[in-house]
């Protein structure tokens, strides 16, 4: 079932090789072939301008009001490239190896490789569509360190830089949009694919406004819709974020691959209460400055300013001498969980631990004050040098703890906790990134392929815009080159009208259950099982457990649900209805792969197989490939593997003591 | 900080469709707690409607971390509530006290009709950008990033101005619900770099034209949109659209 069609040769000219061979549809015939491209964010906007731009019939669909809206937008840190601009020895390679290492050990070489080969073209295209990147005073790009590598090769416009790529692969798309080569539909939502013997050839979606469902052909269908790490409800998603267009192609063939591996992010601003709604991200380059720790002492109850230093467990730098507070990800999120459930958790939940920044700011304080010259300082003076020099480096997310906390970070330690942030996996992709329906495509973090089980930060843009910009173009023509003999097939073939039919009756189903409990109070109990059982730590008696618990739930949710309203007006109750429906199926899938994932690798930590000391223990015997999931009916996968072969790197195990 | 909880009225706009005619209707909150964001108080609320089997309120909402943009209500008469330089979602309910009463609408403008409740219809703002807010160079066409120097300044200006959300927030707080705000950033966005300087003169005199086309009024000068901005998007690029749409009309070809 899995042929993952890499070029053969050399790693470093496959994808030249590729290029060189592939198949190519010429302007005229290019007319006659329509695509659909389904989500608007990086990957979606950029594939759907560039296919637009190369002349085929475009359709693009997003469920916000604006193709804008995409959560990609929400990207603070920056974006990766392989351009060695600061001539500090980085290179292709270099880039490569730190991705496929940092997904500790479970990514495919071939396409890693292409993305660190294209990673340079991207910072050119987004430079020449007006990309505001932040600069040096001669003009030039400038670049900032970022998780974990020894090279600084991160581009970035402030904290924003998601949305300014964003905006720009935006005007790219709306510049097609007038030109006639795209046509947008905003406020629409995929609800199903349409497959013709065999092949992919349309959608099912819903206006979301006239509540009326819509046929859609397409020579091919590219599925860019983003990650689904909203299955535990609380995440830095954004709230729409959902795995509704993924979960439909995957009951309808398409492979699921790794959908174990979730990243949580170590650096999120807690839960405040059982109202939350959604969890906010403070920017990993905090961990260059803060010291992270909590009380030695159970159940404290003093101010963070009243505890003493003695009484202070800073248990990164204890358990970590070497790389203290900036372990990676995944290992500073489990150990952060460690403190707060043995009972030394900080905060009105209990459920946060301290990031202070005191230390840095006398620290700055005194390096101003030398600066200058000044000597014989009072101790508050320096601090009044030192927050200067903080604000400058961190101001934006300060201001943005303090909106949202009503404490002021510059006084007292912030409160963070891990958080879901990103999902690495996602459907099964070959090189060209089709899944394993023909006509199907995956791009962006729908797709599982670049980042293994741990994505490295400033990596998720770089791919998101290398799938849309500068990939799918060339393997998608490859593909198309065969269609040029079938004209556009009629929406009232009868594959269109059944599919059609199958989703009214669907939301049918759900309107007329007319239960007791709403929509999000499903997600709600779904994303506490997940995140209880399948979240930062795991165990085979906990997934197991997960898995009973998930498939009652889906019971109870498909004969109590409530949904006010009507089938044929807007009604967010009913779209968020079909995307929890989806979940509660997903969420049992990732338990299912993480219980039979024996081993501990990147974000998937099972406490049962881990290093005496508490560290993550992989399993490259038995376990190095790529577990993609084929759907059988309501419970039922089989596992397909796709073995995982390392011809240029060779895997270690990672140390950080 | 000292959390407290509130009792409130909240008194929001009801409207079925763009069709209906819509009304005012109160609903008293209780045990609001000042944690919560704005927004989830009204997911409280709407809970609360779904259990005793009324609709809830619409309203448009995505990140809830103040970047996306879609978030959108005037808070007692004031496009995203009280505080400055702020959206609705990142606003929190100790901007509140116990017995208050909030009155929430949607954006008020011709140009942005009222899809449902609090949600609007912005679509005339991506008509504006597809005029000509962008830079037209094709994927594959780029030169090396670092071939084309741009002075630090205006690179910082740019980016300034590219921080404009799209929430329409300029719109609704203006008198004339002018979107001179909102198309200057862009105009200014591109204008500051050399890259936008091909298309300089037709992008203003295009992007002008179609919010025109849109129904949205003039600017008066009044300000209320740089007051109002989440962003903080400077009134000064509407000095420099000014200065665009003059020099491109002064020395027009055709």
């Amino acid at each position: 079932m899995l042929d993952a069609k890499i070029p053969s040769g050399p790693l470093e000219t496959k994808w030249t090789e590729y290029k060189g061979h592939c198949k190519l549809v010429n302007p005229a015939n290019k007319r006659k072939l329509e695509v659909i491209v389904v989500g608007t964010g990086l990957a979606g906007a950029s594939a759907a301008a560039t296919l637009g731009e190369l002349g085929y019939k475009v359709k693009a669909f997003c469920f916000q009001d604006s193709p804008r809206r995409a959560h990609s937008i929400a990207a603070q840190g920056g974006i990766n490239a392989a351009k060695n601009y600061q001539n500090d020895g980085d290179s292709v390679f270099r880039l490569f190896y730190d991705t496929i290492k940092g997904g500790d050990y479970r990514a495919r070489e071939a396409n890693v490789h292409r993305l660190a080969e294209v990673s340079g073209n991207i910072i050119d295209q987004c430079v020449a569509q007006g990309v505001p990147f932040a600069r040096e005073y001669g003009g030039l790009l400038s670049n900032r360190s970022f998780g974990g590598t020894q090279v600084q090769r991160t581009f970035y416009a402030a904290g924003q830089t998601g949305q300014q790529l964003l905006i720009g692969a935006y005007q790219a798309l709306e510049r097609q949009v007038a030109l006639g080569n795209v046509t947008m539909y905003s406020r629409h939502e995929m609800l199903e694919v349409v497959k013709i013997d065999g092949k992919a050839r349309g959608i099912i979606a819903r206006d979301l406004v006239k509540g009326t469902l819509e046929r859609h052909f397409g020579h091919a269908v590219l599925l860019c819709t983003g990650g689904y790490g909203n299955v535990f409800y609380l995440s830095t998603n954004a709230m729409g974020s959902n795995v509704t267009a993924a979960w439909k192609a995957h009951k309808q063939g398409a492979a699921f691959a790794n959908p174990c591996f979730t990243q949580i992010h170590p650096t999120c601003i807690p839960v405040s209460g059982d109202h939350q709604s959604k969890l906010t991200l403070m920017s990993e380059s905090l961990r260059n400055d803060g010291r992270i720790w909590v009380p030695k002492k159970k159940g404290e109850t003093r101010k963070a300013t009243d505890i003493p230093e003695e009484e202070r467990d800073y248990y990164l730098e204890r358990r970590y001498p070497a790389f203290g507070n900036l372990v990676p990800r995944d290992v500073a999120s489990r150990a952060a969980k460690e403190r707060c459930d043995e009972g030394y958790g900080v905060g009105t939940s209990k459920q946060a631990v301290y990031l202070d920044f005191a230390d840095a700011i006398v620290r700055y304080g005194k390096i101003e004050a030398g600066k200058e010259g000044k000597q014989n300082l009072s101790m508050d003076e320096i601090i009044v040098m030192g927050k200067e020099v903080v604000k400058e480096k961190y101001g934006n997310l300060f201001d943005m703890y303090e909106k949202i906390t009503g404490e002021n970070p510059y006084e007292v330690p912030m409160r963070i906790y891990p958080a879901v942030h990103y999902t690495m996996g996602g459907l099964w992709v070959d090189y060209e990134l089709q899944t394993t329906v023909p006509g199907l495509y995956a791009l962006g973090e729908a797709n599982f392929s670049d980042h293994g089980a741990n994505r490295l930060g400033a990596s998720a843009l770089m791919q998101g815009l290398a799938d849309g910009y500068f990939v799918i173009p060339y393997t998608l023509g490859n593909n198309l080159a065969e269609e040029i003999y079938n004209k556009a097939i009629e929406t009232s073939h009868p594959a269109f009208e059944a599919t059609e039919k199958e989703v009214a009756s669907r939301i049918e189903k759900l309107m007329s259950i007319n239960g007791k409990q709403s929509v999000e109070s499903f997600h709600k109990r779904l994303g506490k099982i997940m995140w209880e059982k399948c979240g930062m730590a795991r165990n085979k008696e906990g997934l197991q457990q997960a898995i009973r618990e998930i498939q009652e739930l889906k019971k109870e949710f498909w004969s109590d649900v409530r949904i006010p309203g009507s089938v044929d007006e807007m009604n967010p109750e009913l779209d968020k209805a079909n995307r929890v429906a989806d979940f509660l199926e997903l969420g049992e899938l990732m338990c299912q792969d993480a219980y039979n994932r024996n081993e501990s690798c990147g974000g998937h930590f099972r406490e049962d197989f881990q290093t005496p000391d508490g560290e993550a223990l992989r399993d490259d015997n038995n376990y190095m490939y790529v577990a993609a999931w084929e759907y059988k009916g309501e419970h039922e996968w089989t596992l397909h593997k796709e073995p995982l072969e390392y011809d240029v790197v060779k895997p270690t195990q990672r140390s950080y003591k | 900080m000292e959390h407290y909880n509130m009792n409130l009225t909240v008194k929001v706009w009801r409207q079925k469709n763009s069709r209906a005619q819509g009304n005012f209707e109160s609903y008293s909150v209780k045990n609001i707690s000042s944690e919560m964001s704005f927004l989830e108080m009204i997911d409280v609320l709407n809970e609360e409607l779904i259990v005793e089997g009324k609709e809830p309120i619409a309203f448009d909402h995505d990140c809830r971390e103040g970047i996306c943009g879609q978030c959108s209500m005037y808070i007692n008469g004031k496009p995203h509530g009280p505080w400055q330089a702020n959206t609705t979602c990142q606003l929190h309910m100790r901007a509140f006290k116990d017995g208050d009463t909030i009155v929430v609408e949607p954006w008020r403008s011709a140009a942005f009709p009222v899809i449902k409740d609090l949600m609007v219809d912005r679509s005339a703002f991506d008509r504006i950008v597809q005029a000509g807010g962008f830079v037209s160079v094709n994927t594959g066409n780029a030169v090396d990033g670092n071939s084309i120097p741009i002075n630090k300044d205006a690179a910082d200006a740019s980016f300034a101005a590219a921080m404009c959300i799209g929430c329409g927030a300029c719109v609704a707080a203006c008198k004339n619900s002018s979107a001179m705000l909102f198309l200057s950033a862009k105009v200014a966005h591109l204008a500051l770099l050399p890259q936008g300087d091909p298309e300089r003169k037709s992008r203003v005199m295009n992007m002008v034209a179609q919010m025109d086309k849109e129904g949205f009024g003039a600017c008066t000068n009044t300000g209320a949109c740089e007051a109002t901005c989440p962003k903080e998007i400077s009134i000064s690029n509407i000095a420099r659209l000014n200065h665009e749409y003059l020099r491109a009309g002064l020395t027009a070809e055709k």
